[in-house]
């Protein structure tokens, strides 16, 4: 009994993970955030799975075909009958949910990617740089061999020399500090538990966070940084505007936290960091403690049932 | 920005940022002109030299300006790569998850907050 409520927590944790998650991003270094935020996420998807994964093996267990298979002599202990059943379908749901936007997640996103780098691979390069002839104020790093920075003229003509090299030092930024490899992480980890879907936000914005930084250094001019992704910004509004047919995000976006951040005194007080980086590593450790935990004792009742260990 | 900095930065860089003031003017430009887009004090030989290599590399093209050349980037046939890549950019929205955009789109309330804080500089 105590080892099912075990299992249940690593499933309820990722719920209190976004607040902590938030506050991390805006008290520790941009990198620093990046990754315990997405060594949190990993570690909190993984628990899950493994949680719901017990449940289905609980209850499978309990037939008495896959008892049999399992060269069970004793039915396996469980909670009571009426609980590990139905918890057992809705596990099996879940994962199947899972494994299945994950799939087609995965196979949409590797697409536009083998797509993005064809196009670029085609484009005659200069250095890094791909130039795409577009009205569309555009920009990205595309990661792969080589590296490539993908801008749209518009892009180009919307920024002065000073903050297109801003713009390049923010996508040099990304491929060498991996950042897709985050991105990915956080893709996985909010198809795997949709309370994860926040922290991959919180990932994304410390993936930009980070790049901001590092152009910020490279270019030696905070403001001018914070000039260039402003500017950038609104000038794909303005694009976006001229054609009705694209609706506009809901939600308020990334942008004005990043010139926001960029504008003011880079601070990290060690303390208020150390907490929030502490916090969600306590998450973390909980639950993969009580999967860990839950999962030993569930291997132990099966050995049990199975007739080789005494109670 | 110094011009020992910006000279000790790699060729790719600086090809980068060439490429990026051709395509920005949109009119063939001289080495000369180059130099003021870039405004970050490179040598007007170190813009050539860079201007040449991009010509042999095929990237730019080049013709005749007074006693030297003017280059423009050349545009790949029927700006076909461009319109494939532009269809593929306005199936956009949730491309940007392994993507790294620069820039995420803005609701109206992000456009406000960002025009209040350039208002200091300019726009």
């Amino acid at each position: 009994m105590t080892a099912t409520l075990l299992l249940l927590l690593p499933l309820l944790l990722p719920f209190a993970v976004p607040v902590p998650a938030r506050r991390a991003l805006d008290r520790l270094a941009p990198v620093t955030a990046l990754w315990v935020i997405t060594l949190c996420a990993v570690v909190l998807a993984g628990c899950s799975l493994a949680a719901l994964g017990a449940f289905v093996l609980t209850g499978l267990l309990r037939l008495p075909a896959f008892a049999a298979l399992g060269e069970l002599v004793h039915p396996l202990s469980t909670a009571s009958g009426p609980v590990v059943l139905p918890a057992a379908a809705v596990s099996v749901g879940a994962l199947a949910v899972c494994a299945g936007t994950l799939g087609r997640a995965a196979l949409k996103e590797f697409r536009a990617f083998r797509r993005a780098r064809t196009e670029a691979g085609r484009r005659p390069a200069a250095g890094d740089l791909c130039v795409i002839d577009s009205p569309r104020p555009d920009a990205y790093a595309l990661p792969g061999r080589p590296h490539r920075i993908v801008v749209t003229t518009a892009m180009l003509r919307s920024l002065d020399a000073a903050e297109r090299e801003a713009l390049f030092a923010h996508e040099r930024a990304h491929n060498r500090g991996g950042h897709h490899y985050f991105l990915a992480v956080a893709e996985i980890a909010a198809h795997c538990h949709p309370a994860l879907r926040p922290v991959r936000r919180a990932i994304r914005l410390a993936a930009e966070r980070a790049a901001d930084e590092a152009a910020a250094a490279a270019v030696g001019d905070r403001r001018l940084t914070a000039r260039a992704i402003a500017r950038a910004a609104l000038a794909g509004q303005e694009a976006r505007s001229a054609r009705p047919g694209l609706a506009p995000a809901a939600a308020s976006g990334p942008v004005p936290h990043r010139v926001r951040a960029l504008l003011a005194a880079p601070h990290v007080t060690r303390r208020a960091a150390t907490c929030a980086a502490a916090l969600l590593l306590a998450c973390a450790t909980v639950s993969f403690a009580s999967s860990v935990t839950g999962l030993i004792d569930f291997h132990h009742r099966v050995e049990i049932a199975q007739g080789e260990e005494s109670r | 920005m110094t011009d020992a900095k910006d000279e000790r930065r790699p060729a790719g860089e600086l090809e980068a940022g060439v490429m990026a003031v051709l395509w920005a003017a949109g009119a063939p430009q001289t080495p000369g002109q180059v130099q003021l887009g870039l405004g970050n004090g490179l040598a007007r030989t170190t813009v050539t030299t860079i201007l040449t290599r991009l010509y042999d590399k095929g990237v730019v093209e080049r013709r005749r300006q007074g006693r030297g050349y003017a280059y423009y980037p050349v545009q790949d046939a029927h700006g076909l790569t461009a319109r494939r890549m532009h269809s593929e950019l306005d199936r956009d929205t949730d491309r940007e998850t392994v993507l790294a955009r620069f820039v995420a789109q803005l609701s109206p309330d992000d456009e406000r907050i960002l025009r209040d804080l350039l208002e200091p500089g300019e726009r």
